[in-house]
């Protein structure tokens, strides 16, 4: 039986600077995301490419963040970072090999 | 013989266990290479979503005129923009945007929550647990009601190929397109939405061990930093879901 108990151990007092960083992270990807909605639902219709490649370019730079700072990669062993990111080449591949493969598809049904 | 005598002392420790790779714990790490392959699981879905909508035709005619219909993939601002009381009112993505806010906000509250672990400051880690927790399940509430949308469909529902009229969505049949247009719908984010659900029952585990002293008598909150690392993968994921699955 686990009770619970009154504390003695004494925090550490909070580094300022590290807790305004922390919002700093969270106010970009805020303002990342919200630039987002100004893309997706004011800029015209015609531009559909362009949109999807600011769609992307927006969606790395919070991806970035989160796993730079939040999960503070940036911050471990760069081999861990290497590690971690290098993997990650196989999607390209698999995006690759599959986006071909579809238009394919495409071309075979509606052809 | 003295060089032979340290090699050997010194392999004794690196296989004894006694050694951090990358000046990692085993446990963050394994989280780490855990993340990985969910990061696969996830790709896998997304491109298998865009393999798909590409094998598709896309909808050519202006936004305004847009219709739903079984012979084209859908636009995604038209199907998600309803919002709770708003019956009616054409609201393209807002309640996905406010689910994408909810969700960044709980991950900064859980760094909240490990910069005060690293303090060993209790009490602030339970305040920001409870946040993250809340965060977590707001997102889920969200979530539901975005299901439960979906599947009843729209007063004005769409026409089939054979001329009979269908309203909401199955995993056989839906109003806004193709039936692999909801199958996906369904998977992706339901594989997310069990993602949050767990990430919630853990963060809810450690928020449990913090409150009773368990963490604190462990002498460090290291699992707070772990099971920080799977919320934000979380959202992580939902990043990539909302960008490829809503906006694009």
């Amino acid at each position: 039986m686990i009770e619970p108990e009154i504390s003695t151990i004494k925090p550490e007092p909070a580094d300022k600077s590290k807790i305004w960083k922390i919002w700093k992270v969270a106010i970009i990807l805020g303002l990342v995301t919200a630039a987002e909605f100004y893309v997706a639902l004011q800029f015209p219709e015609s531009w559909k490419s362009f949109k999807i490649f600011l769609f992307i370019g927006m969606t790395f730079v919070k991806a970035g963040y989160i796993v730079a700072e939040f999960m503070h990669l940036a911050h471990e062993q760069k081999s861990l970072m290497w590690t971690i990111l290098i993997p990650t080449v196989f999607v390209v591949w698999l995006l690759g090999a599959l986006f071909i493969q579809a238009d394919a598809i495409y071309q075979a049904i509606y052809f | 013989m003295a060089n032979q005598a340290t090699l050997s002392s010194s392999n004794k420790d690196l296989w004894a266990g006694g050694t951090e790779p990358f000046k990692a714990s085993y446990g963050k790490l394994m989280m780490w290479f855990f993340l990985i392959s969910d990061a696969f699981t996830f790709s896998a879905f997304l491109i298998a979503y865009g393999v798909i909508r590409f094998r598709h035709p896309g909808y050519e005619g202006s936004l305004s005129d847009f219709s739903f219909s079984q012979s084209y993939w859908p636009v995604p601002e038209k199907v998600f923009e309803a919002f709770p009381f708003f019956h009616g009112v054409e609201l393209p993505l807002v309640f996905v945007g406010l689910m994408t806010f909810i969700l960044i906000l709980s991950s900064v509250t859980m760094v909240l929550a490990v910069e005060a672990g690293h303090r060993m400051d209790r009490q602030a880690v339970e305040k920001w647990m409870i946040w993250t927790i809340f965060g977590g399940l707001v997102f889920l509430g969200c979530q539901a009601w975005e299901w439960s949308h979906f599947i009843h469909g729209t007063d004005a529902g769409s026409k089939l190929l054979d001329g009979s009229m269908i309203y909401g969505a199955n995993l056989q049949l839906n109003q806004y397109g193709p039936p692999d247009f909801a199958a996906f719908f369904f998977f992706i984010t339901g594989f997310h939405g069990f993602h949050v659900f767990s990430g919630v029952a853990l963060n809810f585990l450690i928020f449990y061990q913090a409150t009773v002293g368990i963490l604190e008598r462990r002498g460090h909150y290291e699992m707070v930093e772990k099971v920080g690392l799977y919320w934000h993968f979380v959202d992580l994921v939902w990043v990539f879901v909302f960008t490829f699955f809503y906006l694009v």
